[in-house]
């Protein structure tokens, strides 16, 4: 998906990343008084810009406990007493919560449907020889040099003929589909870094290759598919022109959908407390993951520019 | 395992063929035969009109000027990002561990990268908000408040207000990137230098950017593709719209958008899916070209 998280990566150039000592930590004489200095100075533009960005994110916060008076004529102060209400009717008025509902349901079927189909072409793609593999490789990997924009008239056309248009399926089945070309391309430098061994001991053990795949490959696996896993849950969460586009009752929003058409309409109902609960709730989950798997999360969205 | 070779290889791709041939390639494929159509949706017969689409559209003066402001974009998107994170990037790599709290300072710079466009640019506009935006009211407390504005209704900042967001919430994401690849320069090389009295910025200059050139062309070409598209924050921040400053903030994406969902001029909006197509390959292959430089195997 170009949309949003990824920009999309153009195609291999290499560059492996050997392990080599850190070259910050190696004194050479002469240079480490002078390193102090730097370390002491290097610090301002660190500050700042660390500043810039988490005081937005914690004004954000704070701004969703206020009363709209506050914020209005007091956007500095902390809140007198915590408006926990903004997040109730953030919750249920500003319908957040049937939008959390929604993105939850589709996800769970894009995110499944995404790594199911991904790993098992990948693994194909990886581990068997056949004419064509190398020309299927590419043709995935095509997907990820073409703007999402270039197929949007036609793909809201033929989504409406296959009465999939606003439809919750036909929503993570586009998904699915634009996650393609990048987890296959990753899960493939994956599969081909297992060893060849395992594959071909538990086929002599009469193991059928679907048995291989599902019962070893995949569990081996399981670094990559996390990766990808997280990497794409972020990608569909904060999907904004595909369900823009795709889906059209209100009652189906996605939640970064709602939420831009929350901030379209000038806030709801001018209720900014409200508003910027709704911004957290939908924040919360992409700072917990971020929390939780930061360095995977770093080396899966950084893969595309590494090794590609 | 030959003999069976296809009993695997067969069912197992056929799922993504499927989803990817009919929900990716064809929607491409099928845009750039709408784009030669003056179909408005309502009927199923698609007239032919040839290029009159991309000659209308060429000669239409709000088409040009959106394509003019991806163009400005691109320009700015590039320098002040890539500089912006190879500065952090060296200072963290050559400061090493002597920097404190760089742990910290990665994982906070990296994080507006997994927070959804349309967050970052709601947030965004609030703090430009003109009466109780943050940036004003830190504009009137350091005493510049003579430059305080309606930096989104203003038409002369409206763009560069939107760029800076992006340029904010990018940068951590390159630093990464470029800490990652600066990292794989082998120490001895540095240590050489040293020894000869190589100043830090003659070590930066003549070893680190030679040395991970190719990172840097790729986030080039990664930060250009990002600019012919800016459509999330372009629409969060203003909705799109045809109020002035919307207008002075219209990107071709944007344009698009609303020839399509609101005008429904499915082949005039197929025509401007197409040039964005042809002018992110024109660039590719442009920005490969014209950043070629020797590589250093090492």
């Amino acid at each position: 998906m170009s949309t949003s998280l990824v920009p999309t990566p153009p195609i291999k150039e290499s560059l492996e990343t050997p392990s080599t000592p850190q070259l910050g930590d190696l004194d050479i004489a002469g240079q480490s008084h002078s390193k102090r200095i730097l370390g002491i100075v290097a610090q301002i533009p660190l500050i700042i810009w660390a500043v810039m960005v988490i005081f937005p994110f914690l004004w954000m916060i704070m701004t969703s406990l206020k009363t709209n008076q506050e914020i209005l004529f007091s956007p500095w102060s902390l809140p007198d007493t915590p408006q926990w209400v903004n997040f109730t009717n953030a919750w249920t008025e500003a319908h957040i919560g049937r939008y959390v509902f929604n993105s939850v349901i589709v996800i769970a079927m894009s995110l499944t449907g995404t790594l199911l189909v991904s790993s098992m072409a990948a693994y194909v793609l990886a581990r068997f020889s056949f004419p064509g593999n190398r020309l299927l490789f590419y043709i995935f990997i095509a997907g990820l040099m073409f703007p999402v924009f270039l197929g949007l008239v036609p793909l809201y056309f033929l989504m409406n003929d296959l009465h999939l248009k606003d439809t919750y399926h036909g929503l993570a089945l586009v998904y699915i589909a634009y996650s393609l070309p990048f987890t296959i391309f990753f899960l493939v430098g994956f599969f081909k870094t297992l060893p060849e061994e395992i594959a071909e001991a538990s086929t002599v053990d009469g193991a059928g290759p679907y048995r291989t795949f599902f019962q070893i490959m995949l569990p081996m696996a399981k670094p990559g598919l996390i990766a990808m896993g997280i990497f794409n849950f972020l990608g569909h969460w904060n999907q904004y022109l595909l369900p823009l586009v795709l889906i059209q009752s209100e009652s189906k929003r996605m939640l970064s959908q709602g939420l831009g058409m929350l901030a379209i309409q000038q806030g709801y109902q001018n209720d900014y407390g409200a508003l910027f609960a709704a911004m957290t709730i939908t924040m919360v989950p992409s700072l917990i993951i971020y929390v939780l798997f930061q360095r995977r999360l770093e080396s899966g969205l950084t893969a595309g520019a590494l090794k590609g | 395992m030959q003999y069976h070779k296809y009993r695997i290889v067969i069912p197992f791709l056929l799922p993504a063929l499927i989803l990817y041939a009919v929900f990716v390639l064809y929607p491409y494929t099928r845009a750039f035969y709408v784009s030669m159509t003056s179909w408005r949706g309502v009927s199923a017969n698609m007239p032919f009109v040839g290029l009159d689409n991309y000659t209308r559209l060429l000669n239409e003066s709000r088409f040009m000027d959106a394509l003019l402001r991806n163009g400005q974009l691109l320009i700015v998107l590039p320098i002040v990002t890539i500089s912006i994170a190879l500065l952090f990037a060296a200072v963290f790599t050559q400061g090493g561990s002597g920097i404190m709290g760089s742990g910290f300072y990665r994982v906070v710079f990296f994080f507006p990268q997994v927070i959804s466009a349309v967050i970052v640019g709601m947030l965004f506009t609030y703090v430009y908000n003109p009466t109780y935006g943050l940036l004003n009211a830190f504009l009137r407390l350091i005493g510049l408040g003579s430059m305080t504005r309606a930096w989104l209704g203003d038409v002369s900042t409206v763009l560069w207000a939107i760029a800076a967001v992006a340029i904010w919430s990018s940068v951590g994401f390159y630093m990464v990137i470029f800490m990652a690849s600066m990292q794989s320069i082998p120490t001895s090389f540095y240590e050489a230098a040293v020894l000869d009295g190589a100043t830090r910025w003659r070590q930066f200059r003549d070893i680190t950017l030679p040395l991970m050139w190719e990172t840097i062309r790729t986030a080039l070409i990664y930060i250009a593709i990002a600019a012919l598209d800016f459509f999330t924050l372009v629409q969060v921040m203003t909705g799109g719209g045809s109020s002035a400053s919307a207008r002075k903030s219209e990107v071709a994406a944007i344009y698009m958008y609303n020839e399509a969902f609101t005008q429904s001029r499915w082949g005039s909006a197929s025509a401007v899916g197409v040039i964005l197509l042809i002018l992110t390959l024109m660039l590719s292959v442009v920005l490969m070209r014209i950043t070629r430089r020797e590589t250093y195997e090492f």
